[in-house]
């Protein structure tokens, strides 16, 4: 049988079937093997907000996507090449988005008059000729299975289960994809369990094989290794690089880790993962609501920790007045962010960027705080880092974005050496003769911080305004004007302790895109696009909100125009605006779901023709 | 796991652990009211620190906000005004955080059974290790004389003209049936019992509440008198004592036995019942405890006053030590370096 080789550059594949068909798992294989295969890559996994939804139905489906290739993978992708569905409903739900003459497996065992109906089809799909502009595979998988497990002793509720597995071989044949990683996740992940194992990794090559020896799979699709660092990698979520940017931190900075959560969609998997770390001297409390997350946090920076706090915009409002607290006291504090589609409960597994202005104001007095924004999955640990750092350095409370996106997300992240990362020991106030709670370091004019136990260092701290220098408890209305000014300036000092804002493209000239946040993948998928046609164009990217980087004003005056695509409705575009006196064009798009690159090289290719004509 | 907050942690205090009541008392003025109850607790808290042996660097005092909100200014130790309800989640980060600390809450009917009235809950639930404090005037005070929750029915103030239709919270009721493991109430009017039940709570591991009956003299004045004048305490009280029979009176002639469930009054001196009939109390017994407290509101039974309940109960802070201790026995200390591998990683080269 001739097989045909056809060389990619990049491919976006989506697992979708019912919530209970494990396409989270194969949809995990599959970007764990092509990250091992030395691709870069990409994942979102999109799965319904109802826990156990109903079985066929479309509200009910279930999806991964994953989108991999040799250079620039910087997005799950805009449209899906590949598209394996396992029922009826999976087809028609992610239909839409599926490239023209792009490629369709399906389960023809999920299309039976049932599905059919569930699905809304009044016809099945797979007959009446409504797909043939795509490439179809139809395959009855169940009866592949049973093929293939005949006369095996099995509990014959294998064959139904694995039926992911059998579609996971037929994407790793047509994308030429090694099994064995997944043969050596399978053994360590059913050790114990031999038939299972045995009925797993018999069904995976049986479904590399099907496509192998089926006649109608003609062309396999070769996609060529990345040009990486060198290093160890592994995918990894936003908030997966969240939990392990805080233990990181902690031991970086030589002091224990406390976090204070209350379990909140999409930011839980953070607490998740930090509650399991106990053996790494972890400290954890499950709040009984969002206040307690905070405040409980605070206390344990009064004592000497790495204190922090994960939330999503609902929870980030309960912590406000805490947030003063924080200020005031000016004790180290990390707020973790995950932002979703609100206002209220909104679309509460739908990413947006819609906190900006909560983090940036939303708070009573006076009270500045850092704001920073994760541009990735795998950035969101760098950012974590950096938070404490800031945090620690100029004891004051940093707050980090992020978003339901990046912290759903995975791609390949290069997993640091411990030795490279700063050293953020801080330094406790020691010496009786020296200290005074509020007599701030010269340079970074934060605080000391004296935690209990230390003889002699005995203090009061409090939400009430202290007296400049000896922390005593002040109503004097000078001092109060001169703490406010200094709380302040400690936090614009910052200014000078992160990197300045790198312009990609033009120096300068007629239009900057200017992100913040998980916009970046797309934003810069765009911009490298349009750049390589040939287009004049200019890219910069804003990880510190607050302060902003040094030379955001003066790059700002460089260009014509500047372009802002956020996940809200112009919220950075505002604080651009009456920071700096220009203007902003503004793309928004609200809808929880990320922008796609297409959508933004659409806008920068209108403004660049309007400019034209 | 070793840090750098063990150098301050496990540093032996420099110098004999001595101190007297004076030590405890920062050079700042004290601003409550003249007259206030608050002063009446204050001083016998100054009192005993001396006694529990603790070095003052590991004694922190939280508060909220309200009148109560200002003790820790008022202590010369480690301290934290916080904002108004949040005084338990601070103090409960901070002690699971330092197990090493005696850490005591400072917080008001207000304070702690309102706005603060989930955090109260939860921290009873868990049993943290902390030293709660409540001074009670069944009046907000700081804000000038709005009605809380633990005013009375009725009750005129600022925000009830026409009087309070809310019935009050019994703190002691909600703190044991919240799962309290030491619970006690005593009165600005007299410090030597106070200084009685702070010491218990000091010496009790887990959470202990006490409620205090402190006079507001701006805004609810003599709202205790019946049960703290001392003409009239011997009659309107009775003094718990683990152990002990339920005898009050000033002539110790009346005692308490339970008709079922019911408490109720019997006289002593008509030859009917005789203190071998009487209740006896049990700190370790908390179904007597909800009994005994809930004689609180009741006209016909004298206000309990005392230890309700004490019960030995391993404390959260406790428990999420051990909790790492046991990880780190039986599955060796964290390697950081395999938790950022994690379960499959591809090297490039």
């Amino acid at each position: 049988m001739s097989k045909t080789v056809e060389h990619l550059d990049e491919v976006t594949v989506r697992f979708a079937g019912d919530s209970g068909d494990g396409m989270q798992l194969i949809g995990t294989q599959f970007s764990d093997t092509s990250g091992f295969a030395g691709n870069e890559v990409n994942t979102f996994p999109d799965y319904p907000s109802e826990i156990r939804a109903p079985e066929g139905t479309l509200y009910g489906v279930s999806a991964f996507q994953v989108h991999f290739g040799t250079k620039n993978i910087k997005t799950t992708g805009d449209f899906i090449d590949a598209l394996v569905a396992m029922n009826a409903s999976s087809l028609k739900v992610n239909l839409p988005n599926l490239r023209e003459h792009g490629i369709i497996i399906v389960n023809t065992a999920g299309f039976d008059e049932k599905n059919l109906k569930l699905s809304g089809y009044s016809s099945n799909p797979l007959e009446n000729g409504s797909l043939e502009k795509y490439q179809v595979f139809a395959i009855d998988m169940i009866e592949e299975i049973k093929k293939e497990l005949d006369g095996l002793d099995l509990n014959p509720k294998l064959i139904k289960r694995t039926k992911n597995i059998f579609a996971l071989g037929i994407a790793y044949w047509m994308f030429d994809r090694p099994i064995e990683p997944s043969v050596n996740w399978i053994n360590k992940k059913f050790k114990g369990k031999d038939d299972v194992v045995l009925a797993n990794v018999r069904v995976l090559k049986a479904g590399w094989n099907f496509a192998e020896k089926n006649a109608a799979f003609k062309k396999q699709y070769q996609i060529k290794r990345a040009s990486l660092e060198p290093g160890k990698y592994r995918n990894i979520t936003g908030n997966e690089a969240v939990a392990l940017g805080l233990v990181v931190a902690s031991r970086r900075a030589n002091i224990p880790l406390f976090l204070g959560s209350y379990p909140i969609t999409p930011a839980s998997e953070i607490l998740h993962a930090i509650s399991g770390y106990k053996k790494y001297g972890v400290k954890h409390l499950q709040a009984e609501d969002e206040i307690a997350g905070i405040t409980s946090a605070i206390g344990a920076a009064f004592g000497g920790y790495l204190a922090t706090t994960t939330t999503s915009g609902p929870g980030l409002s309960l912590k406000t007045e805490a947030l003063g607290l924080a200020v005031i006291t000016e004790l180290p504090l990390v707020i973790v962010n995950v932002q979703r589609a609100g206002p209220s409960t909104g679309l509460p597994t739908k990413p947006e960027q819609g906190d900006l202005l909560q983090a940036m104001y939303g708070r009573h007095g006076e009270a500045p705080i850092p704001v920073l924004a994760a541009a990735s999955a795998s950035d969101c640990f760098a950012m974590t880092v950096e938070a404490a750092r800031l945090a620690l350095k100029y004891m004051t409370p940093v707050i980090l974005l992020t978003d339901g996106y990046i912290g759903q997300a995975t791609e390949p992240w290069k997993i640091p050496e411990m030795e490279e990362l700063p050293d953020l020991t801080p330094e406790f106030a020691k010496d009786p003769e020296q200290f005074a709670p509020y007599k701030r370091d010269p340079e970074t004019l934060s605080r000391p911080w004296a935690i209990p136990g230390t003889q002699g260092l005995e203090h009061r701290i409090g939400g009430l305004e202290k007296k400049d220098v000896t922390g005593h408890v002040s109503h004097d209305p000078m001092n109060h004007q001169r703490m406010v000014e200094l709380r302040k300036q400690k936090v614009e000092g910052i200014v000078n302790d992160i990197p300045t804002l790198e312009v990609e493209g033009e120096k300068e000239g007629d239009l900057l895109i200017l992100s913040w946040g998980s916009t970046y993948g797309a934003a810069k998928t765009a911009f490298d696009k349009l750049r390589e046609e040939g287009r004049k164009l200019s890219f910069a990217h804003l990880k510190y909100i607050h302060p902003f980087p040094k030379n955001l004003g003066e790059i700002l005056f460089n260009f014509k125009r500047i372009l802002i695509p956020e996940m809200n409705t112009g919220q950075l575009k505002t604080i651009i605006q009456s920071t700096y006196m220009v203007p902003v064009i503004g793309l928004n798009k609200v809808q929880g779901k990320p922008f796609k690159a297409i959508e933004i090289e659409d806008k920068i290719l209108e403004l660049l023709e309007n400019k034209k004509s | 796991m070793r840090t750098i907050i063990n150098d301050i942690v496990d540093k032996p205090h420099v110098g004999e652990i001595k101190y007297t009541p004076k030590d405890f008392k920062p050079d700042v003025d004290v601003r409550w009211c003249a007259g206030c109850g608050a002063y009446a607790v204050l001083s016998p808290v100054q009192r005993i620190m001396p006694e529990l042996g603790i070095p003052k660097e590991k004694i922190v005092s939280v508060s909220g906000i309200g009148c109560s909100g200002r003790f820790p200014y008022y202590m010369e130790t480690y301290g934290f005004h916080s904002i108004h309800g949040r005084a338990l989640a601070i103090a409960s980060g901070l002690k699971i955080a330092r197990p090493d600390l005696s850490v005591w809450v400072a917080t008001g009917d207000g304070d702690n059974m309102s706005i603060g009235g989930n955090h109260f809950i939860h921290t009873c639930r868990r049993n943290v290790d902390l030293n709660i404090m409540m001074f009670n005037n069944e009046v907000y005070s700081l804000t000038k004389g709005q009605y809380s929750p633990t005013s009375h029915k009725g009750q005129i103030t600022k925000s009830s003209p026409l009087g309070v239709l809310d019935d009050p919270f019994n703190p002691t009721s909600l703190a044991l049936g919240a799962g309290a493991t030491f619970v006690g109430r005593g009165h600005d009017k007299d410090r030597k019992v106070l200084q009685y039940l702070l010491e218990r709570a000091a010496k009790h591991k887990g959470t202990s509440f006490l409620e205090i009956y402190t006079n507001c003299r701006i805004f609810n004045d003599g709202a205790f008198e019946e049960f703290t004048n001392k003409e009239l305490r011997e009659e309107t009280t009775i003094w718990l004592e683990d152990g002990k029979p339920l005898i009050f009176g000033n002539n110790r002639d009346k005692g308490i036995i339970l008709d079922g469930y019911t408490p109720k009054v019997v006289p002593l001196d008509n030859g009917q019942y005789s203190v071998d009939d009487l209740l006896v109390h049990n700190e370790k017994d908390s179904t007597l405890a909800l009994i005994l407290s809930d004689m609180s509101f009741n006209p016909d039974l004298p206000r309990p006053m005392g230890i309700f309940q004490s019960l030995e109960k391993s404390s959260y802070d406790e428990r999420v030590e051990d909790q790492i201790e046991y990880e780190i026995k039986t599955k060796g200390e964290g390697n950081l370096k395999e938790l950022l591998l994690g379960e499959s990683f591809w090297e490039i080269k």
